[in-house]
Parts: C-alpha cells; structure tokens; sequence
C-alpha cells in the first residue's frame, strides 16, 4: 500500500479514538447529572441521611467528579468494567456473553440484509421507474415505516402461533448447537433484517443512479454490454463509497439499536441488559453499555471511512 | 454531392433519417421535438465524412444513431439506418447490443470522463472485443500494445497497467481511440474527439487518429463544430444545422468554395477587423512580480510575472491549461492572496486578500468567466441578477434600477423581454450577454474575461467578441482576456502575454508578439492553431521545434 493511504487510514484511526475518549466523558457527565444516585437506589425511599452518606462513602461516590471519571476509565482500558451496583455481580463477566450474542443476532442479520439489500438496489436500478423498481421499493419502504416491535409481533404471530416453524421467544444457552441457536434466532433477525433493508437498498438505488449519468456509463453501452454488466461492472464500483456508509451505519444499527427486538423476543443481548439496569438505575452498567455501543458505532464507521479511501483508485494508485 | 449509389454498396447508409425527443419545460405539457428532420448521408468503406455544425445541429445524434442509440429521452422514429446491408433498426435491443462495440465504435468527447475511473486502462480497452468474442484476451492484449504505439503513446507495453487518472488528457483520447480499433470495428464514431484538447495536443492527437485511420481502412464519421479541423481529416464534409442539412460535398470544396451562406459564415469566422491600441504612457492596473501558490505555497503556479493594462485596452493572455492563466485573474481579484509581488491599480496598490479591499475597489474589477450558466443564480430573472451590483454598488432602487437595467439590456443587443427571464430560458450566447451586462452594470474600469468564447459555438463567440469591442468602445473599459484560442486574441488584443508554466514567456504589443523571430513555445502555439488549408497538418508536425507539454 502506497503511503498516502497510510497516511490518511491512521489518521481516521486516531480521530476515531479520540472521539471514542470525548463519547466516554459525555457518557460519564450525562450519568452524573441525573437526578439521585445509586446510593439513593438501593436504599430507597426510607434510607437515613446518615445510612445514605456511608453508603456513599463506602462505594467512593463522594470523590470528586474528574477522580471518578479517571478510576473509571483506568478501570475499562484494563478491562475493569466495575461492579454492577444492583447485583453485585461482576460486569465484565456478564456483558461477554450478552455482547456475543448479540453479535450473533447482528451478524446473521446482516448476512442476510446486505447481500439481498445491495442486489434489490441492483435490480431497482436495472428496471428503474418499471413496475420492478416501484414493487422493491414499496415494499422495501412499508417494511420499514412498520415500528420493529409491529413487525416482531407479526412474525411470531404468522411463524410462531400460527404455523411454529419458530420459537416465539429466543432463548439461547451453553450447549446448544449453532442450528439450534440460528432456529432461534430466525425471528428476531428477520424482524432486524426488514427494518434495515429499505435504507441500504434506497441508498445503493440512489448511489448508482448518480453515476449512471456519467460518460463512463454511455461508453460501457456503446461496447454493447447489456444493461445489467453495465451496471454491475461500471457503474457500482465507482457508487461503492456511499453505499458502504450507509451499509456500516446499519451494521451499527444492529448491534446497537437491537433493544426493542431484543425485549421481544426476550433474547439474552446486551440491549436487555440494558433495559434492566436503566430501571435499576445501575449506572456503572449503562455507563460500561453505553461506551461498548459507542465504541461499535465508531469503530464502524471508521471501517465505513477507510474502506471509501481504499475503494478510491486515485488513492489507491497516485499518479 | 458526393454519388454513393453509382459505387458498391456502402458500409453506411443513412436514409431519411427522423429523430425526436420529448421535452418537459418548465410549467407546460410535455412537448415532442424533432431533432434530425429526414437527414441521409452514406459512407464508403474506409472513408472519413464529417460531421460539422453548431451545438443542437444534430451532429452527434446522427452519429450516435449508426449505433441505434439516442443520449436521454431521444428515439429513432422515421427512416433507415444500413449498414452492412441491413437496416439496425429492425435488428432491436439484441441487435443494437451485437453491433456496438464490434461493428461500431465509439469516441468520446472527454476521454477523461469516458474512461471508467474504477478500471486500469488495459481492461476497459479490451473489454469490446472479450465481449463480442472476437479475441481472445492475449491476442487483444497483443492488438492493443500496437495500437497504442501506433499511437505514439509512451511506454505502450505498460500504459494499460495505469488507471485513467494516471494519464494525461491527450494520452487518454488516444487510449480511446485505440479501445475503439481494439474491436476492429468497421466505423468509427468520432464525437468532437479533440475540442476538449490544448490546441499544441490537439494537433498530436489529430495527426495519431488521422494515421491510425488511414492504417487500419476504418470508415469513420468525425463529429466536430471546427471546420479548420475536419478539414484535416475528412474526405467528404456535412454542414448541419437545427437537425437539417445545410451542405454537403468534397472536403476542398466545402471550405474553398462554400456554396451555401451558412458554410460560408462558418468558413469565414474568425475574421474581425481591430486595430491595435498603441500602450498609453500611464497603466491602470500593473501586475508587479506577483508569485502565487496553491496548497500552502506547495505548488508555485505564478512565478514572477509582471504586466500592465493600459486603460481602455485589451491584455490578452494565453497558453494551455496549467499555464496559470486563471490564476493570475485570481491574484488580480485578490481571490487568492499572491505571495508575493503586488497589484497596483490607478497608482494605489489593492489589499492582496479580497476581504482587505473596500468596496469601490470591488467594484472597479469585474469578471466574466468561461461557463456562463453556473455563474448565475438559476432563480433568479435576468432582471435581478443586472440589478444587483446596481444595488450593491450604487443604492439604486425601483424605477431607477429598472430603467438603467433596461440601458443595459439594450447595450448588449438584448430587447427588454428578456428582464423577467430565467437563465435556464436562454441560448448559450444570450447567458453570456447577460453576465456581460451584470459586469458592465458595476461601470468598471477592468473587466477580466476567463475564456468568455470558449464553451460557445464559432459563430456565437464571434457575436460576443464583436460585443465586447463595441463595449469597449462605449463604456472605454479595460479588458484582461484570458484565452488558449490564438484566434480569438489576434481579433481583440492590444497587447498579448503568452504564459507557460506559471511564467510569461513572451509579452508586449500584439504586432510585436506576433511577428518572428518567435521563442519556441510561442512558436508551438502558433503553429499549433489548425488552418482551413487542406495538408496543413502534416506541414504543421514536420516543422515543430518543440514537444508539446500534454506528451
């Protein structure tokens, strides 16, 4: 790799970190101004101010601010994630196999949702304005108007109830088989798969429309290719930037905006953690959440970055 | 009129050819034009016709539809296209498919936007003739290596490695012109092939297809809006014009003996009667050592250039692109800060940076520039876009305005109809007319033109250079004229600057400049400007002294 392209990669990388660093101070401000405080939460209503101010002193929140930001973050760059205040329990140990599975759903959703996502934009564009394009894009279009937890129902409804191809809810647990564990996860990765579709095929449609004005286009159909190979060939390596945005921002929407399927289909991911230390206001768990998530939503996007660079050749061949 | 029936069968035969589009304007029904009303023409194997006229002449509609193919909303609707003996509209999609790219090849006008930025060269040049499976990839890789020496291309066995971006623009157009002999086609469509070139390229380039052509007996229809060009190639010459045939013979006959006033104006164009100014004893604008850089004072694109405007005069400045033309109308305006050197200006020297100007130094120097459609707020009526400076610079408002725009309307020869007019209802020529007034409306002391004629059709350019000598005339306004057509500046200069790479090479009073002895880049711009004279060309090629830079 010629170095301009190293040049330009390292510093997405380090913009990237740094912006992670600025998200981690956000997430630990944004917990410190909510109103009451853990301490308050496990006692309750009834606690004494003297049994609250021990308790506080007990578990350091009386410490300044900025000290509690750095123990913190000292803490997760060693893989410290803290201890959940609710239970006790060690978060680091119960997020990892929450985070893999819900890197599972994500994963499977999106094998699914990118390919068929990027060939329906394929064939819209062929078939542009025909009754094709319209019936890809209505549909494509309904299916992502519909709130997730709409389409959830649905699907346990039609696949669950009615006919039980599925199970209606998604329990996942050591020991079971990688076809026991996508049957169980058909449902909830269909549901993410048609909220996610219609943006990455409006996006590819959209993409390679721009390009097919250009003059590149015109040449590749007086060689007589037939409209297809010119689309597919000439036209979608030069739309590849954008389209790889906005595929990497559904990515990141699949890890991280899975809280509502996830709830439905009572999956054991991160999303449910989530949901339950909110209500338990355990801070340390939605701050250690909250930065994983914002650690997936930047590093995509930083893969979104430098795969647009590469897929440059006047990048990737300077003159 | 050339008599193809008496001969063979030709390999082309176009017969009342009809082509119509379908056109939405703004606020109306949707209306059907007729863009080539019943043209014939026939084409002999291994003959070269051009195609000659002005944008919306139909030149390259007729060309592209030897390939039954129609750029947008344009269908084929009457007539006959043979070739080979059968008529290719019968043939539909799967029959237009087999023929392009095999029987018929195509040229483009910009080779840099023909050339799929995503592919290496070699690929894209190959691809026809994998497809059409009329070689195998080593043996069209094998053609396209000749072909590309053919062409005088440097390194030919590893041009095909590059991108497009890799190569330069006059490299790229005969990298085209190979991809489209790769397939051994047996008619090439030329579409304007040269006309985005620096003239020095241009002459490289004409002279590679005009061998390659003759070498390898491919008819060829060459597409073009310069006669002087054409002239070089062609055997036989179309003149057309609003989709209809104005002439139609012999390539001597048509520019030595035009029968009809059309081709004669064609023929004809460049010729303006001016009288050169002699310097005045004071300039009013001194360009005084000025070096200017892009990037940080990366890349020096001025480097110590010095020239006077005297007022009411015209300083031409011309060389290729990248010769720092525009950019020294950018340090003049104080659009980009020179590095160092000054601009003097009625004996005061001008803040270097745009925001250290007042007001009244502002409006002193206006621009004109190449593309006159971008340079004007499409929502905006002719009416508002004179009266801004008016406002801006003079508080004019109301009937004062209005009557004064009207003046102004009526000095570029333009009725007072065209004030609640929109940009996009205009001709090419009427936009450009409309800037000339938006400038002129500041009442400036320099008008800086950017290549004012140069995206215009021949005769339109001629209208606004006629224009802007009356203007000058009139409004006793400078002009700083930066152009690459030698033509355009032995009509209108008093004084010439040639530049070349960021330096003025030759400078001082058009006589001057242009008599010899000549340095030898002056030289090569001179020599490069295409003549009407059959054989030019080759004369042009034997007696360069220099290489021209886009090799």
């Amino acid at each position: 790799m010629s170095s301009p392209i190293v040049k330009l990669v390292a510093q997405r990388i380090a913009l990237g970190i740094l912006l992670l660093l600025a998200v981690s101070v956000l997430i630990f401000a944004g917990t410190q101004i909510l109103p009451g405080d853990v301490a308050q939460a496990i006692l309750g209503q009834s606690a004494t101010p003297e049994s609250l101010a021990n308790l506080r002193e007990q578990l350091g929140l009386n410490q300044p601010a900025y000290i509690r930001y750095f123990h913190w973050l000292g803490g997760v760059l060693t893989g410290d994630l803290g201890t959940a205040m609710s239970s006790g329990q060690d978060i680091a140990t119960s997020i990892k196999d929450r985070l893999w599975n819900t890197l599972f759903l994500a994963f499977w959703a999106a094998v699914v949702a990118i390919p068929l996502a990027i060939t329906l934009g394929l064939i819209a564009v062929r078939y542009r304005n025909g009754w094709v394009d319209k019936l890809i894009s209505g549909v494509a279009l309904a299916s992502t108007s519909f709130p997730e937890f709409f389409i959830g129902y649905l699907l346990v409804f039609y696949f669950a109830v009615q006919h039980q191809w599925f199970p209606a809810i998604s329990t996942v647990y050591d020991g079971m088989s990688i076809g026991e564990r996508l049957q169980a996860i058909a449902l909830p990765a269909a549901a993410l798969t048609l909220v996610v579709l219609a943006h990455m095929m409006r996006m590819t449609r959209a993409a390679i429309l721009n390009v097919m004005q250009s003059a590149y286009v015109e040449t590749a159909e007086l060689k007589g290719l037939s409209a297809f190979a010119v689309i597919r060939k000439h036209a979608f390596p030069n739309a590849i930037a954008p389209i790889i945005n906005v595929v990497m921002l559904n990515l990141a929407y699949l890890v991280v905006g899975v809280v509502v399927v996830e709830v439905i289909f009572v999956y054991p991911g991160m999303g449910q953690y989530l949901v339950d230390h909110v209500t338990k206001r355990d801070v340390p768990v939605v701050q250690a959440v909250g930065l994983i998530f914002a650690a997936v939503y930047i590093s995509l996007n930083i893969i979104a970055d430098i795969a647009a660079i590469v897929a440059n050749p006047r990048l990737r061949h300077p003159k | 009129m050339a008599d193809g029936k008496a001969k063979s069968t030709p390999l082309l035969d176009i017969r009342n050819l009809r082509i119509e589009a379908t056109v939405y304007p703004p606020g109306e029904a949707p209306k059907t034009i007729t863009l080539v009303h019943d043209v014939s023409l026939t084409l002999e194997k291994g003959k070269v016709l051009g195609l000659i006229g002005e944008s919306g002449a139909g030149k390259s509609t007729i060309g592209l539809s030897s390939m039954g193919y129609g750029r947008g909303g344009v269908r084929i609707t009457g007539g006959e296209v043979i070739l080979n003996g059968r008529d290719i509209l019968k043939g539909g999609k799967e029959g237009f498919r087999k023929l392009r790219g095999r029987e018929v090849c195509y040229v483009a006008q910009s080779a840099a936007a023909a050339f799929n930025p995503a592919h290496r060269l070699m690929d894209q040049v190959v691809e026809a003739a994998l497809l059409h499976g009329t070689a195998t990839r080593a043996e069209a890789e094998k053609r396209a290596v000749a072909l590309f020496k053919k062409l005088s291309l440097p390194n030919p066995e590893t041009i095909g490695e590059r991108f497009p971006h890799q190569v330069s623009g006059g490299q790229l157009q005969r990298v085209m012109t190979a991809m489209a002999l790769c397939s051994e086609p047996d008619l090439i469509v030329f579409d304007e092939p040269t006309t985005a070139l620096d003239v020095t390229t241009q002459i490289d380039v004409l002279a590679a297809i005009k061998d390659a052509i003759r070498d390898t007996h491919v008819a060829a229809l060459y597409i073009t809006h310069d006669l002087a060009v054409v002239a070089q190639v062609s055997d036989e010459i179309m003149v057309l014009r609003h989709g209809r045939l104005v002439e139609w013979g012999g390539t001597r006959q048509i520019i030595k003996e035009p029968r009809q006033e059309y081709t004669n104006a064609l023929v004809s164009v460049h010729e303006i009667e001016h009288q050169e100014q002699q310097p005045g004893t004071a300039p009013m604008l001194s360009v005084k050592n000025v070096t200017a850089a892009y990037g940080g004072g990366h890349v020096k694109v001025l480097k110590n250039v010095s020239v006077d405007i005297f007022p009411g005069q015209t300083l031409a400045v011309v060389g290729e692109s990248g010769s720092g033309k525009s950019t020294l109308a950018r340090a003049i305006t104080g659009l980009l800060p020179p590095e160092q050197g000054s601009v003097v200006f009625d004996g005061r020297t001008l803040g270097n940076r745009l925001a250290d100007r007042p007001k009244e130094d502002l409006r002193q120097l206006q621009m004109i520039y190449q593309m006159a459609d971008v340079a004007m707020n499409p929502r905006q009526t002719v009416g508002t876009i004179i009266g801004r400076p008016l406002e801006f610079y003079f508080g004019m408002k109301g009937r004062e305005r209005d009557k004064r725009v009207a003046e102004l309307l009526d000095e570029i020869e333009m009725g007072k109809g065209f004030i609640d007019r929109y940009p996009a209802e205009l001709s090419g020529g009427q936009k450009q007319r409309v800037c000339i007034a938006r400038s002129l409306a500041a009442k400036p002391k320099l008008i800086i033109c950017d290549e004012v004629t140069s995206a215009l059709d021949p005769l339109v350019a001629h209208g606004i250079l006629k224009l802007l000598l009356n203007l000058q005339q009139v409004e006793k306004v400078a002009y700083l004229f930066i152009t690459h057509d030698l033509a355009t500046v032995k009509s209108i200069a008093d004084s010439i600057a040639v530049m070349y790479r960021g330096e003025v090479v030759r400078y001082g009073s058009k006589s001057k400049v242009l008599t010899p002895p000549f340095d030898a880049y002056t030289d090569l711009l001179l020599s490069s400007v295409p003549e009407m004279e059959i054989g030019w060309l080759e004369k042009a090629i034997a007696g360069r002294r220099m290489e021209s830079a886009g090799n």
